[in-house]
């Protein structure tokens, strides 16, 4: 019986880990930002049906980037999760602690026993009745879940993006200054600044909405919000 | 669209309150008549299933196939009606695409029908069905058509005793939601409470 050569754990989940980290790499990044009113998450999108940022449940949404058919599955799974749990118990009690855990688990399971490891970085974010009560979840490839206050960033271009927002994040900002923000944040990732602007996908939470709060806002209502305020350009 | 507030339980009346009207989604109605139980269970299980395919997919049923989804799900209740829990909704909405209003009428084995004007359902809806038919106008206005809503409950209750009127005594009033191009809204009991006295008081004669 021909005996398979041994490869260590440790390389096979550096390996798996290199895998995944190229893949995300290659896509663009996504900003999750606290807002005084709630939250935003905004996206570099090219493409106006294929979505990275999507509503969960009431007050919970999901952004994904990497592979876009693994974080697409990961969405809709997401969605099945909430109602399902909503339907059968009671809408408060889905909460977006218990759906990130679920996803950490998921990703965790397939980056160990699954040959090749999912090549996403996924968002879970909930907005509370007070600001205090948000909550940010970054559930990264290996299925490593953290938990983030003020702002949070999935991409290829994280560190550069994370380093401008906490040079320039400061609490309580109005929505049209968070948007501003966000978009010099998503700049701030190249190394040099692109000829033309590409199309912003964007999501908000909104803690004044009746019922379900999430909102999506094109970047007309984006443009118009931020020109309002002076400093949007 | 208008339900009354009574559920009965042979010949006791079992609640005063009970709602029979609700919103399905952002552009739709649905209201139900036959076994409470069942009838609650199947609008929580519609809602959350407009909502699903809403977040799914990205956007909404078109008003025909929420109207089609309902029917398979009155369908499938075939064999608990056979046992007498029956289970008949009436389904209403905005029609996006067509840019007009939408009624539609089930039977027991899932049959959906288009109404063009007007429909009511449930014990007293033979009754309310005929005032309905005496006084519906097409081009009715808000007002009108509000106050046409509650005569026809208030005439369904005046013969049939599974339905209620207005109960001005403790201030209990008809549910009443209206779906335009902007939308589901309620309609309050400030606006009900008027007319509901104007017919009430047009009974005494």
């Amino acid at each position: 019986m021909a005996v398979p050569f041994y490869v260590s754990p440790d390389q096979i989940m550096q390996d798996k880990a290199e895998y995944a980290r190229k893949g995300i790499a290659k896509g663009r990044s996504i900003v999750a930002v606290e807002y005084v009113d709630g939250l935003l998450l905004m996206a570099e999108n090219p493409s106006a049906s294929l979505n990275k940022i999507s509503e969960i449940y009431d007050r919970i949404a999901f952004a994904g980037v990497g592979k876009y058919s693994e974080f697409e599955n990961l969405r809709k799974a997401g969605i099945r999760y909430a109602d399902l749990k909503g339907y059968s118990y009671s809408r408060q009690d889905v909460t977006t602690k218990s759906l990130a855990n679920a996803y950490s688990e998921t990703i965790g399971t397939i980056f160990t026993r699954d040959p090749k490891p999912l090549e996403v970085e996924i968002l879970v974010v909930e907005v509370g009745e007070t600001p205090a009560q948000n909550e940010m979840y970054h559930v990264s490839f290996d299925g490593t879940i953290t938990d983030r206050r003020q702002f949070a960033v999935i991409g290829g271009q994280a560190d550069r993006i994370r380093t401008y927002l906490q040079e320039h994040y400061r609490t309580d900002l109005p929505l049209a200054e968070a948007l501003a923000l966000s978009r010099q944040s998503l700049l701030a990732g190249y190394e040099r600044p692109p000829a033309e602007e590409s199309a912003l996908e964007i999501g908000l939470l909104e803690r004044g909405r009746v019922g379900r709060k999430f909102y999506r806002m094109t970047q007309a209502e984006a443009a118009r919000a931020m020109a309002a305020t002076n400093n949007g350009s | 669209m208008a339900g009354d507030r009574q559920a009965t339980e042979g010949f006791e009346v079992s609640s005063r309150r009970i709602e029979k009207v609700y919103k399905a989604d952002d552009y739709s109605v649905i209201a139900m008549a036959g076994a409470a139980g069942p009838c609650l269970e199947m609008i929580k299980l519609f809602q959350v299933e407009m909502e699903h395919y809403h977040k799914i997919e990205g956007e909404t049923l078109a008003l025909d196939g929420k109207a089609n989804k309902l029917a398979q799900m009155v369908k499938q209740n075939l064999p608990a009606a056979f046992q007498g829990l029956i289970v008949i909704p009436i389904f209403a909405g905005y029609d996006l695409r067509l840019q007009q209003g939408r009624i539609f009428k089930y039977d027991v084995t899932g049959g959906r029908y288009e109404e063009l004007q007007f429909y009511a359902t449930g014990s007293g809806g033979k009754e309310a069905r005929s005032t309905l038919k005496k006084f519906f106008k097409a081009d009715m206005s808000r007002e009108a058509a509000l106050a046409l809503a509650i005569e026809a409950l208030v005439d369904a209750a005046d013969i049939d005793v599974g339905t209620s009127g207005p109960d001005l005594i403790r201030g209990i009033y008809p549910v009443v939601k209206m779906v335009t191009c902007h939308g589901v809204t309620d309609v309050s009991n400030d606006e009900l409470r008027p007319l509901s006295e104007r017919l009430i008081a047009a009974l005494q004669g």
